[in-house]
């Protein structure tokens, strides 16, 4: 290793943060919540380390980090940063002060919460960042119990339930993803001389047509149940809602990214024929989880329920684009994860502060908002305005991109995909005129609803509050105005994805024609395994 | 002509008392336990496991001399090789951390220590003989020292019916199912003309190995192990026995005596039956399917967590089994993978399970019946038992990093590269893990997510115990995140192949 550690460095930060902290006494409270905010922050500056380092138009891994883990069986711990994965661990490491500091008021076993939580961050950041399969797999199951046990202990009512239904499901799916994993590797042990979990090296491999389909089903269910889509989605919305507001925030933004960044890296990376096959099939599950998730939170009285069907239905927009196989597509594909991540992510604050106040999610309690607080209620409006992909805002580039994707592909699709944003706009401006505009709810239902009725008047944002979210908004405005700093250093991976995928399964798009001296099918070889060593 | 004139002269086989030294001292520290117990004043009986535990260490340590050579005594017989010595010294630490377990609660539940310890001891006598086996009668003489005295001690909580019962049944089923694999033993002799391992196979890789007889006989001796792994359809007995035996003991059964039985196992099936792997290879894959699912399905319904435990154990059971399905009669590399990951995951399942039942074991002490809803709030009542408890759980499941993880991995690779009705046994057994997940992730529930009244009541278990439990969770951890000190383990396909 003879650079910096970079990728090593902000992957553990937050784990090694978390043993001071698990050795603060138990009744120190603000010490954990200062300590917590304090490694967040830093592993957030210390992503900035990667960001600055990446050289954007570098083809394949960057940043490599590798080292022996288990030797007899070619088990290595290989860390890599790519444009997909890229703004990901941004993503993640951007957010994660922002649960920490929504959860300030939190008074029920803070340490354990702060603990779960910072083992999540590093399970998150490993997952975007792992080469070797086996290390992904680590780092994939890795999510699962600090998740489990953060949705569990402090969720709502429903909490257990919701827990274990998310717990189970997710797990399913990774059962079958190891057994793929370890088909690859039986195969790579008799094509390339000794068995790997290398991502580049298993590109290399030749699978037969029908194995390789299989094994995208494998890997497929993984990601599918993670993403969700449609219809293995039904334990989002339960987990969504119940999870407490920085668990909803870590599930929305990032935790279901590993799905979507697993369809990307893995389904099209080593399967872009079976990938080409199985299409039409993700294509028609994504529009379906668009209209579904759409029309669903259209009905939710639920204002936390309404932004998880959301959820489903950006998500299906992500899965769309990843599946045109065009590089519009794809590289809108992997900007709306990171738009849905601040969007979806910002609501979900917003609504767990709402809750905060109110100490009620349900729509038909609230109404007036906008006049007891105003900054609230601007505020939402702007999040939500994004998530609908008001032009200007963040959500606008992502999704225009893929819908422009799709249609120069397959207009159809395109066509259904749209109504998701006029039902977008639907649920989330209704939701809001219903929360924040009319007049107040009867008999105060607002005020003294649940107890807190003490004060006739609600707390607008303080100043905590502001600390939260305004990043959060900042961000949005800024991919909304300028994404070419993102896009271009997405474009470059996406490219070689699908130039791959296009050229092994003439379908989508076909990239700009080169008339270099190569064959095509050693351009091919070389788009397919363009992160090879 | 005199008789003694007509027959052949007997020889004495020459012995190698290196070789069994480690039994001759325990043989040793079994007398001086019942000594002891002879000797010491009511108040002072809990000195015999302080004997006994001297003894077991010094048997340890003589067997750690034996490490790395490869002695035949007593005519081929027995044999101390890396695998024996591997299980010998597996066992002598299993029965270390049950004699530390069960100090605590013989001494409080007043039962009969002296032959409690000796007991437990003549039991472990039979484990140490037991993979250095090579013969059937050798075999059939180490089973039934592990199991004889393991029927008495399930039976020692005297004043509980549930005992009574699970020592009954334990006994009445041992019983039979030992007379059908003795049965079986008698025909394979009959068929092959000799009890030793090696014989054996060579015979039955001869058209002799084809005859019904021979099938029939293999039959009965895989009848007989199933029993004593507590595989379907031979795996009633365990859950009574376990729920009524006392707790360290239910450890000690689902722990070492599975082993035992599963060492013995291995050495017929991969020794001796292996020219006939396709014949019992697919009784293997109906055996695993079966035991993992039922056990899964039934340990679902449970309240009981030791009954949990039981039905958990029955299904790690197929998942040991599962091994022995991808058995061949040609590629000896494979059968080297499956064989080695059997035995690997027989001992990482050890330190697993004897981890949790040491959690529970710390709860008997104020719940007795230990129902699952006992868990409640133990995350804040005593966090030193709810974390390890639930690593234990979840490595259980097989969740990376922890080494039960390890302990599928190795399986699912032979099961991949074995092919065909591999991939699918390999595909049952995912999901029967996540299944198995359901069941575990109750006990977690309780622990962490069910609130309780305050003020919490602190839990405070036996220094023993706890650090039992300790050693057990940092065991997990250490394979988990380093396999490959334990990758250097050559031995355990020593069996195969040579």
């Amino acid at each position: 290793m003879h650079h910096f550690p970079w990728l090593t460095v902000v992957t553990f930060t937050p784990l090694a943060g978390a043993v001071p902290l698990a050795l603060l006494p138990k009744r120190a409270l603000n010490l954990h919540r200062i300590w917590g905010m304090f490694v967040t922050v830093l592993t957030f500056g210390l992503s900035l380390g990667i960001l600055a380092q990446f050289r954007t138009g570098t083809l394949g891994f960057q940043l490599v980090d590798h080292a022996v883990w288990v030797r007899s069986l070619n088990f290595n711990y290989t860390l890599g940063v790519d444009g997909v994965s890229l703004f990901l661990v941004l993503l993640t490491t951007f957010l994660m002060p922002a649960g920490i500091l929504v959860s300030w008021k939190l008074e029920h076993q803070v340490k354990n919460y702060f603990l779960a939580f910072l083992a999540l961050e590093t399970a998150m950041i490993g997952s975007f960042l792992a080469i070797d399969l086996l290390l992904f797999f680590f780092f994939f199951e890795a999510l699962l119990f600090p998740m489990y046990l953060i949705i569990g202990g402090w969720g709502s009512e429903r909490r257990i339930h919701a827990a274990i239904k998310f717990f189970l499901y997710t797990m399913a799916g990774s059962a079958f993803l190891l057994l793929g994993i370890l088909f690859l590797y039986f195969l790579s042990g008799s094509q390339l001389g000794r068995a790997t979990f290398d991502y580049r090296a298993l590109q290399h491999l030749a699978i037969a047509t029908t194995t390789a389909r299989w094994l995208f089903l494998a890997f497929f269910v993984a990601f599918a149940v993670k993403t969700p889509l449609v219809p293995l989605h039904t334990w989002l919305p339960e987990a969504h809602t119940e999870a407490p507001t920085a668990g909803s925030l870590a599930l929305a933004a990032v935790v279901i990214k590993v799905g979507a960044y697993g369809l990307i890296r893995f389904n099209l990376g080593l399967f872009p024929e079976a990938s080409g096959y199985f299409r039409t099939l993700v294509l028609v599950l994504a529009v379906v989880g668009i209209v579904y998730g759409a029309t669903v939170a259209l009905i939710q009285s639920d204002l936390k329920r309404l932004v998880a069907y959301s959820s489903v239905s950006h998500m299906g927009f992500v899965v769309l684009g990843i599946f045109a196989f065009s590089l519009q597509g794809l590289t809108g594909g992997v900007l709306t994860m990171i738009n849905h991540g601040l969007s979806t992510g910002g609501l979900f604050l917003l609504v767990g502060m709402l809750y905060d106040r109110l100490h009620t999610r349900d729509l038909n309690r609230m109404g007036g908002l906008a006049a007891v607080i105003p900054a609230y209620a601007g505020v939402f409006l702007f999040v939500a305005l994004s998530s609908i992909g008001l032009p200007g805002l963040n959500g606008f580039v992502g999704e225009f991109l893929v819908i422009l994707g799709t249609f120069i592909v397959t207009k159809p699709y395109a066509v259904v995909a749209v109504t998701g944003v006029v039902l977008s706009a639907i649920y989330l401006l209704w939701g809001y005129q219903r929360a924040m505009h009319g007049a107040l709810p009867v008999a105060g239902g607002a005020t003294n609803g649940h107890g807190n009725g003490s004060s006739g008047r609600l707390k607008d944002l303080e100043l905590r509050e502001y600390f939260v979210i305004v990043p959060i908004m900042a961000a949005i405005l800024f991919i909304g105005i300028y994404p070419k700093p993102i896009l271009s250093r997405i474009e470059p991976t996406t490219y070689t994805i699908v130039g791959c995928v296009q050229m092994t399964t003439n379908k989508g798009a076909p990239l700009p024609a080169s008339n270099g001296p190569l064959s095509a099918e050693s351009l091919r070889r070389l788009l397919c395994t363009s992160g090879g060593p | 002509m005199s008789l003694a004139a007509a027959l052949p002269p007997i020889h004495n086989p020459a012995i190698d008392y290196h070789a069994i030294a480690p039994e001759l001292v325990l043989a040793g520290a079994i007398f001086l336990v019942l000594i002891a117990d002879l000797a010491l004043p009511p108040a002072r009986k809990w000195w015999s496991m302080v004997v006994a535990f001297v003894g077991v260490l010094a048997t340890l340590a003589t067997t750690l001399t034996l490490i790395g050579s490869d002695r035949v005594t007593f005519g081929g017989s027995y044999v101390v090789d890396d695998f024996a010595v591997l299980f010998k010294v597996f066992f002598t630490s299993v029965a270390l951390v049950v004699l530390l377990l069960s100090m605590r609660y013989v001494r409080d539940g007043r039962y009969y220590q002296g032959e409690y310890y000796f007991l437990v001891l003549c039991s472990l006598l039979g484990m140490m003989t037991m993979p250095s086996s090579r013969d059937l009668l050798m075999l059939f003489i180490s089973l039934e020292l592990v199991s004889a005295p393991a029927f008495l001690l399930v039976a020692f909580r005297k004043g509980d019916p549930r005992s009574n019962e699970g020592a009954l049944k334990f006994f009445l089923i041992g019983v039979l199912s030992t007379a059908v694999m003795l049965y079986g033993m008698s025909l394979i002799y009959g068929v092959t003309g000799t009890t030793r391992l090696a014989g054996i196979a060579a015979s039955l890789a001869t058209p002799v190995g084809s005859s019904s007889l021979a099938l029939a006989a293999i039959l009965f001796v895989v009848g007989g192990f199933a029993f004593k792994v507590s595989a379907f359809p031979f795996q009633f007995w365990a859950p009574d026995t376990y729920e009524g035996a006392p707790v360290p003991i239910a450890a000690f059964l689902a722990v070492a005596s599975k082993a035992a039985g599963f060492a013995g196992l291995l050495q017929l099936m991969f020794v001796a039956f292996l020219p006939r792997a396709d014949f019992w290879a697919p009784i293997f894959v109906v055996l695993s399917l079966f035991t993992m699912t039922l056990g899964n399905l039934v340990a679902l319904q449970q309240q009981q967590v030791v009954r949990l435990l039981a039905y958990s154990s029955i299904a790690q059971a197929g998942y040991m089994l599962l091994p022995f399905a991808l058995a061949t009669t040609t590629n000896t590399a494979l059968n080297k993978e499956a064989f080695a990951a059997a035995v690997l995951y027989i001992l990482i399942y050890a330190v697993m399970n004897l981890g949790a039942f040491s959690v529970v074991l710390a709860m008997a002490r104020e719940s007795p019946g230990i129902m699952i809803a006992d868990f409640a709030g133990l995350g804040q009542r005593a966090a030193y038992l709810a974390v390890p408890m639930t690593m234990f759980l979840v490595s259980l499941a097989g969740i990376p990093p922890f080494a039960g993880f390890w302990g599928k991995f190795f399986i699912f690779r032979a099961a991949i590269d074995r092919g065909g009705i591999g991939a699918w046994l390999a595909v049952a057994m995912v999901v029967n893990s996540v299944i198995s997940l359901v069941y575990y992730l109750f006990i977690v529930r309780e622990m962490f997510f069910q609130p309780i009244a305050e003020p919490v009541r602190a839990l405070r278990s036996p220094a023993t115990v706890t650090a039992v439990v300790l050693a057990a969770a940092g065991g997990i951890l250490a394979v988990g995140f380093f396999p490959s000190l334990f990758a250097h383990f050559p031995p355990i396909s020593t069996l195969i192949g040579r």
